[in-house]
Parts: C-alpha cells; structure tokens; sequence
C-alpha cells in the first residue's frame, strides 16, 4: 500500500541525508531487511495513532536541533558504584575514556568492529527482536535504528557478572546527531546488571534488544540525563525464556522530547519481567512511555510502574498495553500509570491497554491524575516540616512505587538521591 | 501559655460562621479540657490553631506565650511549640514513620538554631519512647498511619508528641476509638510529658479519658463558643446528665 504522500516524503528526505547503508558480515542482511521495512511503513507521523500524543517531528526530522552541551559539577550518577565503564561520545566509542572490556563470564564487543564478520553470536539478536516487535504495532524508527546504527555494545552473558557494566554516554557537539544499537544476550543461568547514564547527543535514538535465555536475569537501571534539549527516542525489545527475569527501571528527569519504548516478550513459562519509569519534569517537558508486554506461556508475571511528576507545564505521556495470548494461562499482570501535577497547566495522557485471549489471567491496571495530597501536606506541615520539604517528601512517597523496582538498594538509593535533589532544584 | 481571645472563624468556602467568639486562655503546666456536642467547633478551634487551609479568621486573636499564632504557616507554629494530636490522624503512603519523625524533629530543631540529631541518637530516643507506647519496630518501619488500627493510629499521635516535645499540646478525641488498655498507655503518655513549662488542652467527650488525664479546668463548648467553664466536677456533670442541662442553663 502506498504511503500517504507527506509520509513518504519525510521518509524519503531522512533516508537520503542518512545515505546508504553500508554493512558487510553477518549484519549486511538484517540491516538491508530493515531499511526495507523502513521504507515500508514510512516513519511516524503526527496522525499515527499510536503517535497521538506525542509528535514525532523532532525525530524525525532531516536534521536534530541543536542542543547545548549540559554541564554539571554534580558527580556523574552511578559514581560510586563498582562498574565497567562503556563510554560513546555522541554515540562514538571510546576506547581511551572506558575500561577493558575484558571480564569474567561476559563478552563485549563493539558493533562497529563486529558486524564485519561472517560469523558471530548477535546475529540471532540483532534485528530479530526488533523485527519481531513490529506487530501489531509499527515501530519504524526502531527499523531505522537497525539499518543505520553506527555503533553500540554486544554483550553476551555466560555467567553471574560480578559488576555492573555500565553505559555511559557523552554528549560533545551541539548538533549530534546519535544512533547507537545495543544487543544483550544473558545465557541460561547468567545475571547481568546494565547501566545507563548521561546526555548522548543532541538527538539519540537508541535500541537495545535482550534475549533473556531460560532461568536468566537481566537488571536494567538507565537515568536519562537533565539535558533538557535533547530529543531521543529509545526502544527496549526483550524476550524471556523459562523462568527468566527482566528488570529495567529508568528515571528521567527534564527533556523537550522523550519516547521510550519498550516491547517485551515472555515466551517461556514463569517468567517475570518488571519495567518501571519514574520521570520529573518542568515546563516544556515532554516524556513519553510507551509499553507492550505480550505473555505467550503460563504462569508469567509482569507488571508496569510508570510515575510521574510534572509542574509549568509539563506533559506526560503513559501508553501501556498488556497481551496474553490464548493458551498463557495463570498470567499475572499488573500496570499502573500515575501521575502527581504539581499544578493546573501539566497534563497527563494515559492510554492503558488490555487485550486477553486466555480465560485464566489475572490483570490489573489503573490510571491516575492527582495533585499533592492536602491533607498529609498539612500532616507534615503541623509537625514542623516546611511546605517545601513536606511536598517533596509527598511527591518522593508517590514515587516510591516505580524506585522499589530497582532490586540493588545503593543503585534505588542514589536514584532517590538525584530526585530528591531534582526537587530541590525546581521548586515552586 | 496559649491565650485566644474573641476568635471568630468561617469557612473560606462557604459563608457559614464556626467559631463565634472563643475566649480561652490556658497557663502553662495546666491540662484543660474541653467538651461539647458534636459540630460545636472543638476540631475547628484545634485546626485553626494549628493553621490549616480552609478557614477565615475574621475577628479575634490567637498568641502563643505573646507570640501571635494566626500570622504563622503550621510549620512555624509547630516550631513555636505547638502541638496537634489529631482526630483523624493521617496516612501518608510511601513515607515510613521513622523517617516522617527523624525528619520533623530534625526540622524543628534547625528552625529554632538548634543542632540536629544523629541518627544513632535519634534511634536512641525513639526507641524508648516507641516502648512505653508498646509501638513495636515494625510500625516504626511502616508507611506513617498506613494501615494502623484506630488505637496505633492516636499512639503514634502521642508518641510524636512525646518525640517533638512541644510546649502547647492539643488533643482532640485521642480517646475515641481506643480500649481501655490503649487509653491507659496514651494517658501515661501524656501524663510523662506533665511538666511545669508545658500546658494541654484535651478535647473529648468522656469523663473516663479525664480520669486517667485529671484536668485542671474543664471547659464546654457550644455551638462556637465557650459556654461555661469550671473544675473536673463539670466533666462529672457531662458524663452524668449530658449536655442539655448546660445548655439550657446558659441559654
Ligand atoms: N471544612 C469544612 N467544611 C464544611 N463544614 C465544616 C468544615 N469544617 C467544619 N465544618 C462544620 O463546622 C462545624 C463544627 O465542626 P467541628 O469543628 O468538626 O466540630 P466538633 O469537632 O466539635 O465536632 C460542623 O457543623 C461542621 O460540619
Ligand atoms: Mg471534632
């Protein structure tokens, strides 16, 4: 079918800044298939339904705006922790700024240096979640990631790591433009904790595909940075095998445009798979989550936590659909989207989903807008806490639900550590 | 200690008239009492003391040992040494009871220039307090009033109280809802704080909170104002004949 005409020219002016895709080794293929399917279903438009509300032109567009270099004295976030250190410097790899790579029961290589090979383990990943998780719903500019990605991480797990490896990314050029592709793969019986942290680019569109083998654990805590200008665009694709587990929380604080995505795939028995958001935001803020969990096996459990703060203005966006196909008996799913505004020009979209084929499921799913709690404000307020400091406790409290979804209690701890100071920091 | 003259209060909201010229003055180290019909004003009359949203002072005043109360926001007022135990205390979800407490105590003590208090001595103390109120560690570990009993709620009222050390405390119906053990440990809980420098004004509507509290002067109120004052036998006298009789007298 053809595109609707100022579809298919969009697409085609990003497809012809972007130039040719160029690959040899085992990605030529899966990066050809996925401009194919780029080139099929046009990039997103501002009258695609699933694009409501959020418009896509600022990724989309020919050329990303300028976003200035943001700069802090504050420690970077996860400072403290014991962690390898991956650094991309507007999504280039640097290999003088991160560590060796090298570390017991892990694999690391750079997608740049790997796919000129004929041969190697990413390749049942690569493209092939994200390809999967084109239905029911389109997601071209994860296909345009695919075939233009220019760098990222392959990361296979064969044991339980013993640290963190921790992407860290930097942000240089005021006119970056970043496409970074990130594969995990965690073998049955490993466990891995990713990390993520720091402004990227001026505009980034990330994907990060996990295949989270049989009785295998992936953690996942991302802090998208307080560069307020960038726009990113962000996909996780992951599928869990028996009695896996899959764990991603991300804190987002401050960005004009934000969309994170996330399509997960419970395909063996048991699994779990929790994916948790907590943002902040302040004025011309704009934050986007937009969840899909199928359960396709029995006795899975999954549950969404998506909270948000927002105040001057801000706008939250909560899309969250949970599928249990026919036959995933004893699914257990749970998502709640939420929102405090912090007053009367914020706004928050919710559009919670379920779609149930299986007639023994039990799910859950709520969807709220509120303002701080008067009466515990005042609680506080008679016991001598200051008007300020009570509504930040009130608004951490609301929080809480979405931070108790990061298993590792230093990593929940300095998470809570940069709200709280966020807080502080763009009081009334 | 506390001094309210001719306070007058109306809602913010509606044009509907509460207080209608309270005239109360409490000297420090005496317990007073007030009891009434309910919808008199006695939660109103706490509330407004202690600064919450919702209300319009339109004549009166309200001072703290001279300092003039209705000027200040609640957290000020709180610094200043008073004190609300609440009717309906409330739950605040995702803020555990220790850290609510660690946190208030530690405000109070910055807004008067004082040092903050160590973790370590805060436990100290909060733990022996928690004891005597048979507040085990768990409620001390849980959301604040979050899925306390009607009794655990009032106890952790009264163990705020005990943490926060105010000067002016005010307790309005602690007593209702609590069995005669509960009554018993938040009495002497408030009896402990009994104390020269501090003064009570225990709201409530039975004579059997007063006997385990023995109150210095009791109070009736009535449709917004004070209708008569005396001595504990006029608690005897509600707790016997009911209200009418007063009522009537002073009508
Ligand atoms: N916020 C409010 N909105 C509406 N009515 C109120 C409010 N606060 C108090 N009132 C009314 O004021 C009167 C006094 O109430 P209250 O102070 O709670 O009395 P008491 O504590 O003596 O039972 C009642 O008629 C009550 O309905
Ligand atoms: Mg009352």
């Amino acid at each position: 079918m053809a595109l609707p005409q100022v579809k298919q020219d969009a697409t085609d002016a990003r497809l012809a800044a972007l130039g040719e895709v160029t690959a040899t080794g085992w990605s030529a293929k899966v990066r050809a298939d996925a401009l194919a399917r780029v080139r099929q279903m046009g990039l997103p438009g501002a009258r695609d339904e699933y694009w409501k509300y959020t418009n896509p032109a600022r990724l989309t567009s020919v050329e990303p705006q300028a976003a200035s270099l943001f700069e802090t004295d504050e420690s970077p976030v996860f400072g403290t922790v014991d962690r390898l250190r991956i650094i991309f410097v507007d999504g280039v790899f640097d290999a003088d700024a991160s560590d060796d790579l090298s570390l017991e029961g892990i694999e690391i290589s750079r997608l740049a240096e790997a796919q000129a090979a004929d041969i190697h383990w990413a390749k049942d990943v690569y493209g092939v979640l994200e390809a999967n998780g084109q239905t029911p719903v389109e997601r071209p500019l994860a296909a345009l990631n695919t075939a233009f990605a220019t760098d990222g991480v392959l990361i296979r797990v064969t044991g339980k790591v013993s640290k963190p490896v921790a992407l860290s990314y930097v942000h240089a050029n005021t006119q970056s433009d970043a496409i970074l592709h990130h594969v995990v793969k965690v073998e049955e019986g490993g466990e891995l904790t990713l990390l993520e942290n720091g402004p990227a680019a001026a505009r980034f569109n990330k994907v990060l595909e996990v295949e989270v083998a049989d009785r295998a654990a992936f953690h996942h805590v991302r802090a998208q940075g307080r560069d307020h200008e960038r726009q990113a665009v962000t996909h996780i694709f992951a599928r869990l095998g028996e009695e896996s587990l899959f764990k991603s929380f991300t804190l987002t604080a401050n960005g004009v445009m934000t969309r994170n995505e996330a399509v997960i795939e419970l395909t063996g028995d048991d699994a779990s798979a929790h994916i948790a958001g907590a943002c902040v935001g302040d004025g011309d803020f704009h934050h986007d989550d937009t969840v899909f969990i199928t359960h396709d096996a029995e006795r899975c459990e999954s549950r969404q936590v998506f909270k948000k703060v927002l105040r001057n203005g801000a706008t939250g966006v909560f899309q969250g659909k949970i599928l249990v196909k026919e036959g995933a008996q004893k699914t257990d799913g749970y998502q709640i989207s939420q929102s405090l505004l912090l007053d009367d020009d914020s706004q928050f979209l919710a559009k919670p989903e379920l779609e149930i084929y299986a007639d023994d499921v039990a799910c859950s799913h709520g969807s709220t807008s509120g303002a701080i709690d008067e009466e515990g404000l005042f609680y506080l307020r008679s016991r001598g806490v200051p008007k300020d400091d009570a509504t930040d406790m009130l608004t951490l409290a609301f929080l809480a639900e979405a931070l108790d979804e990061i298993a590792d209690e230093a990593l929940a701890e300095e998470i809570l550590d940069r709200m709280a100071g966020w807080l502080v920091r763009h009081r009334a | 200690m506390l001094e309210i003259k001719n306070l007058h209060v109306k809602l913010e909201e509606e044009d509907k008239q509460i207080l209608k010229g309270v005239d109360l003055t409490v000297e420090a180290g005496k317990v007073h009492a007030i009891m009434g019909p309910n919808g008199s004003g006695k939660s109103t009359l706490s509330y407004v003391l202690s600064g919450r949203d919702g209300y319009e002072v339109t004549d009166g005043e309200a001072a703290l040992e001279g300092e003039d109360l209705l000027d200040l926001e609640p957290e000020e007022r709180a610094a200043a040494g008073l004190f609300l135990a609440f009717q309906y205390p409330v739950e605040i979800p995702g803020v555990g009871n220790m850290t609510f407490l660690r946190t208030a105590v530690n405000a109070q003590r910055k807004a008067r220039g004082e040092e903050e208090l160590s973790a370590a001595d805060f436990l100290k103390v909060v733990r022996a307090k928690a004891k005597d109120l048979k507040i085990d560690a768990d409620m001390l570990k849980r959301p604040v009033n979050v899925g306390f009993s009607g009794g655990e709620k009032k106890r952790n009222e009264i163990l705020q109280m005990a943490m926060l050390e105010p000067k002016m405390c005010i307790l309005d119906e602690t007593d209702s809802g609590l069995d005669v053990d509960a009554m018993k440990l938040v009495a002497e809980g408030v009896n402990a704080l009994r104390d020269e420098g501090r003064a009570f004004l225990v709201i409530t509507h039975y004579q059997r909170l007063l006997d385990h509290i023995k109150p210095d002067v009791v109070h009736i109120m009535a449709d917004g104002r004070i209708v008569k004052t005396g001595g504990p036998e006029l608690a005897l006298e509600v707790e016997n004949n009911g209200y009418a009789d007063i009522l009537a007298e002073v009508a």
